[in-house]
């Protein structure tokens, strides 16, 4: 994927000059941005806004290139204010990246292998050198969508989706990776598994990954 | 189990727990969820002295039997519906004591889909996530009621106000359903939303609690290619390859990859929940508030 920039253009300036934000119904608004580290930063910037109360939202969920918040009482004004904030660029957080444990055994693994131009037993350390960061949740709770595979790593869906992808598989996907926290029907490349548990409601918090949580994942040896 | 407590004797079509759901999760992927006829589920509890956000079961057209276990007071509002109780008839829309082993029996929709079923003290399955709420696209909550389900109650706690009656409109022959344009109705050609606004549309039977699905023309896109996932809102009119438009309901996935032309003000969406398939629509764009 491309990335496209935004009007105005956002590269250098740490203002969200470059934003765009667009109306959504009468209480919410989706902000645009030029990239996932863009809008990582907006995130952040409006989650810390949130905690000090000068931003109310009931909702704040970043995606790929947006973030979209839900429940504002004025989306209009906030439309006009962003514009003007000064926002920080992303700093990786201090706290230590969570630790995935993978078994490289996915029924894709020769597939992605030969997608990324590599002999099949390299592909476990190519992938366990990457510092993940989960960029945004969605499909279904717990799933995260991480970037950090440098693009050259791209891979597309499969051609016809599996019906069942087994809890726990770790898979590919355009410049994501993410890990199937339950059985569902699914097209991303499968390139291993792992025992770790990306979502229990009996347990603070339920999700493992949430945005902006960084991640390694590190191989085991298949039993 | 104590006897605060009701067996499910007949689960019907499709029968669930709801309150007014889980929002402020869709960061996670997790679903506001939460009954489809918020207005509906709230004059349940309140005509049986429950507080608003209490579980309630929800029916979707052919009801549901129960048998409580100790002696209850139950209500039952949104889609009208024949309510008998061992047997013999009671009133719908209003307080209604059921002994002890007696059989609740709630009948098929007359009009409208979804019947709400308030119990005194509310329908006590564990919170997750801070609600009761099933959510049927990923399956937090408890599951879909089956025969045999036993279902516990809370204890009325006698400090709400109960209602005797109240009046309620009925469900909609024609379903309007008021739009404003956006966030993605530059994705789509000048004509597509003059479409939208003035095309016939109908409820599609493959309606359910995720997305109101239309049959109706086609909306045709000037952008092609994929637009990134971004967050869904609650009433988006989501628009995928086919042209025909979905309004997301309360189980909507809260990123999605479709563009969204427009988001249906949420005044108007317990009226699409009780919409029967058929039914027809209508778009009405409205400028924003």
């Amino acid at each position: 994927m491309k990335a496209v920039p935004a009007a105005g253009g956002t590269q250098a300036s740490p203002a969200a000059g470059g934003t765009r934000a667009l109306s959504v119904g009468d209480h919410a608004l989706l902000v645009e941005v030029s990239s996932v580290a863009a809008a990582q930063a907006l995130h952040a910037e409006l989650l810390r806004r949130r905690a000090e109360g000068s931003l109310s939202a009931t909702e704040i969920v970043p995606a790929a290139r947006t973030v979209l918040l839900d429940g504002l009482q004025d989306p209009r004004r906030l439309a006009e204010q962003l514009p003007g904030w000064e926002i920080p660029p992303h700093t990786a957080r201090a706290e230590e990246a969570i630790e995935i444990p993978v078994r490289y055994d996915g029924p894709d693994l020769a597939d992605v292998a030969a997608l990324w131009g590599v002999p099949e037993h390299d592909v476990p350390a190519i992938h366990a050198a990457a510092e993940f960061r989960v960029a945004f949740c969605g499909f279904s709770p717990g799933f995260g969508y991480l970037t950090g595979l440098p693009a050259r790593y791209d891979v597309p869906r499969r051609a016809t989706p599996r019906t069942a992808v087994p809890a726990g598989s770790v898979a590919l996907a355009g410049p994501y990776t993410g890990v199937y926290p339950r059985s569902s029907p699914g097209g991303w490349q499968l390139i291993g598994t792992t025992d770790a548990v990306l979502w229990d409601h009996a347990r603070m918090p339920a999700a493992l990954l949430a945005p902006g949580t960084r991640v390694r994942f590190v191989p085991v040896r298949c039993s | 189990m104590t006897d605060r407590a009701l067996a499910v004797v007949r689960a019907g079509a499709l029968t669930t727990v709801q309150d007014r759901g889980r929002p402020g999760h869709a960061h996670l992927g997790v679903p506001r969820s939460g009954a489809l006829d918020a207005p509906a589920a709230a004059l349940a509890n309140r005509l049986v002295g429950n507080p608003v956000e209490s579980a309630v079961l929800e029916t979707t057209l052919n009801g549901c039997a129960l048998r409580p276990r100790s002696v209850v007071t139950v209500a039952v509002t949104g889609a009208p519906c024949p309510v008998t109780v061992g047997g013999r008839p009671a009133p719908w829309g209003a307080p209604v004591r059921v002994p002890a082993g007696a059989l609740l029996d709630i009948g098929p929709a007359r009009a409208g889909v979804r019947s709400y079923v308030a119990v005194a003290g509310g329908v006590a399955v564990d919170p997750v996530l801070g609600s009761r709420s099933t959510d049927l696209l990923s399956g937090l909550g408890p599951p879909p009621l089956r025969d045999g389900t036993v279902l516990p109650l809370g204890r009325p706690d006698g400090m709400h106000t109960r209602v005797d009656v109240v009046p309620h409109p009925g469900p909609p022959s024609e379903l309007v359903l008021r739009v404003t344009p956006g966030p993605r109705d530059d994705w789509f050609t000048v004509s597509a939303l003059r479409t939208l606004a003035t095309g016939t549309y109908r409820v599609s039977s493959a309606s359910n609690r995720i997305g109101l699905r239309t049959e109706g023309p086609s909306l045709e896109r000037t952008v092609s290619g994929e637009l990134p996932s971004e967050g869904m809102v609650l009433g988006a009119v989501q628009v995928p390859p086919d042209g025909r438009p979905v309004v997301f309901l309360a189980d909507h996935p809260t990123t999605g990859g479709y563009p969204v032309i427009a988001v249906v003000r949420g005044a108007d969406l317990p009226a699409a929940a009780q919409a029967i398939p058929g039914t027809p629509v209508r778009f009405m764009v409205v400028r924003r508030r």
